[in-house]
């Protein structure tokens, strides 16, 4: 219950939580963008494992999966790669069912064990697909972060937050990954939605694009996740100190709010 | 020509199918693995379909556009130069025939149907060789909602008849570069717009694949063909059911359709899905064959993966058979064995459909020439000689015309072992 406690703590001091995603396999010694998000202020990472067909991804991420199946990256060179590092915050992975059916359930937690990684969030495996996975999950003590969805029934969203580990990943909008010009309205109701029913650190993502959204986002949630925005950045060019640079504003966006 | 009832006759439809149990699974098969997002809709449409096929109304409505609108019932025609070529007494169930010349007419428009209950107004869907695409833009116009289909930029290109007459019929066709660029990734960008769209869209998914309801409500609207092939294979062969009943599979809907109204007969049900290139090229779209279990849009099924769970690129030289998955229940119906699976190639479907053209006046689908094209293989082989068989023809080949003009000629062969010309293109 590493990232978890990890938010609750950080949380529980008044400090905004930030989670950037970052595509596993990107580019040669991409794990040198993990120490560096979480020097400049995240709280957690989420690594990508690409699929060859994200179907909950926008352009830039897809980009960015292709770029790096395209380097010959796989679950394994990438939970490889991870292993052993000491990136001083909890890790999650975020992928496909496809790819954790492909290994088995049960071989593909023990694999996120080894490499050090805590907890995993699959956006095509919904609560009612969740069963078989959970249980080799809860046995190799691999927290699974369950997402809610503007859509959601209320009777749904109950159950997924009670039985999300890790934190609660509250969809800001209606479509899938990538920047948007503002905040999206159903970003406030579906935080507070789920704020309303669980105790589990809420954080809100997809479409969260510059600071001021992040700043915008935690009075509604604990937090936020940010992905293409950091990605667009990496695969315009820019390397792991223009990264840096960019969740450390957000860091600080965040952290006006607190203050 | 033996009269069998067909045009003019009323349409029947079939009583309702078996509904699969624990959320969507034919064995182990099927399921609803999508984005939270989703699940409501999907929620929504499977209450929805179950009201509305056991409605009266419903099916009323849905039966009277399948006559006046589609022009069904289809015949069964008997082909009897090709029986006498092939050893085999061969029918014909004539999907190609109908109104918008494939049997993805009937799925779409008992689809607008629910897409009018559940009070929706713009709908999109993906597709491969264009005829889906192409059923629902006539659909969407006849119902008057919006359309956008999804199509794959190499499947768009050999298909460009079919992108322009979507174009007419008021939809706009939003063309896929990314991964293949087929079917499997127009079905990707499908499923990241309804993620988006959902609240006003609704997606009307070509064949028995995506998550629950789909493969279930597909089968359940295509089953037509098969409840009117069987009484009118019974006319013709004096109260029996064929010996075997054949069809193409891409995704699988005629073979599915097909097969409802066969499976409890003693005919053998056989898929054809297409070998490419050849199986052991790599380069094929034989996802029972050559795949193996995983998930993807929506469905547990068989798919062509790499060692990695990477889903790999399909090949065929038939749009609508290049898809590297195949709907839940024909592996269910695989595992069972009360369905059998084999494969032909390109070469031997482009043969088979040069026969068809030549023996019967019949020019089909490239997609449906691979079940012809079993069928010539495997007479007086799997097939035993004199045994009866009946083939889907689930759509015309005008669609294909001008690519195998010049597959033909790129392989020297002509289309027409009598003709001067040798293009069997007399367009301009």
């Amino acid at each position: 219950m590493r990232l978890e406690e990890t938010l609750r703590d950080a949380r529980s001091g008044g400090r905004p939580l930030l989670v950037p995603y970052v595509t596993g396999g990107l580019y040669d010694g991409w794990t040198e963008l993990l120490e560096a998000v979480v020097a400049a202020g995240a709280d957690a990472v989420e690594i990508g494992i690409p699929f060859s067909d994200p179907v909950m991804d926008g352009p830039t991420i897809q980009t960015a999966s292709q770029q790096a199946l395209a380097r010959g990256a796989t679950p394994m060179t990438i939970l490889g790669d991870v292993e052993g590092l000491a990136v001083g915050a909890p890790l999650a992975v975020m992928t496909y069912a496809n790819l954790v059916m492909h290994a088995g359930y049960d071989r593909f937690a023990s694999a996120l064990v080894d490499a050090g990684v805590d907890a995993a969030i699959l956006p095509d495996l919904p609560l009612d697909e969740f069963g078989p996975w959970g249980s080799a999950a809860d046995a190799a003590g691999i927290e699974t972060v369950l997402l809610a969805a503007p859509t959601t029934t209320d009777e749904r969203l109950a159950r997924i937050c009670e039985r999300s580990k890790g934190f609660v990943y509250a969809v800001s909008l209606l479509g899938v990954t990538g920047e948007r010009g503002s905040l999206s309205e159903p970003s406030s109701t579906v935080g507070e939605r789920c704020r309303g029913l669980t105790d589990t650190p809420v954080l809100l993502g997809v479409g969260i694009s510059t600071p001021e959204q992040a700043a915008e986002a935690v009075r509604h949630a604990d937090g936020v996740v940010i992905g293409s925005a950091l990605i667009r950045r990496l695969l315009d060019g820019g390397g792991v100190d223009v990264a840096a640079d960019f969740i450390r504003e957000v860091r600080r966006a965040l952290d006006e709010t607190a203050s | 020509m033996t009269a069998v009832s067909g045009r003019g006759g009323p349409v029947v439809l079939p009583e309702p199918g078996p509904e699969p149990v624990d959320l969507g699974r034919f064995g182990g098969f099927g399921g609803r693995f999508v984005p939270e997002t989703l699940v409501p809709a999907l929620e929504e449409l499977e209450d929805e379909f179950r009201h509305a096929w056991s409605s009266g109304d419903f099916r009323r409505e849905f039966g009277g556009l399948l006559d006046t609108y589609a022009g069904r019932p289809t015949p069964v025609t008997e082909c009897h130069r090709l029986s006498e070529r092939l050893g085999v007494r061969v029918l014909l169930k004539r999907e190609d025939l109908t109104h918008t010349g494939s049997h993805k007419i009937n799925n779409v428009l008992g689809q607008a149907l629910l897409t009018r209950r559940m009070g929706k107004n713009r709908v999109i869907a993906e597709t491969g060789a264009g005829q889906h695409g192409v059923a629902t833009a006539t659909a969407c116009a006849l119902f008057g909602f919006d359309c956008v289909v999804f199509m794959g930029a190499v499947d768009a290109q050999r298909q460009a008849l079919n992108v322009w007459r979507m174009g007419l019929l008021g939809a706009e066709v939003r063309t896929v570069e990314s991964g293949s660029a087929t079917l499997k990734d127009a079905t990707n960008e499908a499923l990241r717009d309804w993620v988006a769209s959902v609240e006003t869209t609704h997606y009307c998914i070509g064949s028995v694949v995506g998550p629950h309801p789909f493969p279930w409500i597909v089968r359940e609207l295509q089953s037509v063909i098969g409840s009117e092939a069987r009484s009118q294979c019974r006319e013709v062969l004096g109260g029996d059911d064929p010996d075997a009943v054949v069809a193409c599979v891409g995704g699988g809907s005629n073979a599915m359709g097909t097969f409802a109204g066969f499976r409890d007969t003693a005919a053998r049900l056989v898929g054809v899905e297409a070998a490419g290139e050849g199986l052991e090229s790599g380069r094929h779209g034989a996802s029972i064959s050559r795949g193996v279990p995983g998930v993807l849009h929506g469905a547990r099924s068989l798919y062509l993966q790499d060692e990695h769970g990477q889903i790999r690129e399909a090949h065929s030289i038939s749009a609508g058979l290049d898809y590297p998955g195949v709907g839940p229940e024909h592996v269910a119906l695989a595992e069972s064995g009360r369905a059998e699976y084999d494969s032909v190639t390109d070469h031997e479907a482009l043969e088979a459909f040069r026969l068809l053209a030549e023996s019967e006046g019949i020019i089909p689908a490239l997609e449906s020439a691979h079940a012809i094209a079993w069928v010539a293989r495997e007479a007086g082989a799997a097939l035993p000689s004199g045994s009866t068989v009946l083939i889907t023809l689930s759509g015309r080949g005008d669609k294909d015309a001008a690519q195998l003009a010049d597959a033909f000629a790129d392989t020297g062969s002509g289309a027409g072992s009598g003709t001067a010309s040798g293009t069997g293109n007399d367009g301009p």
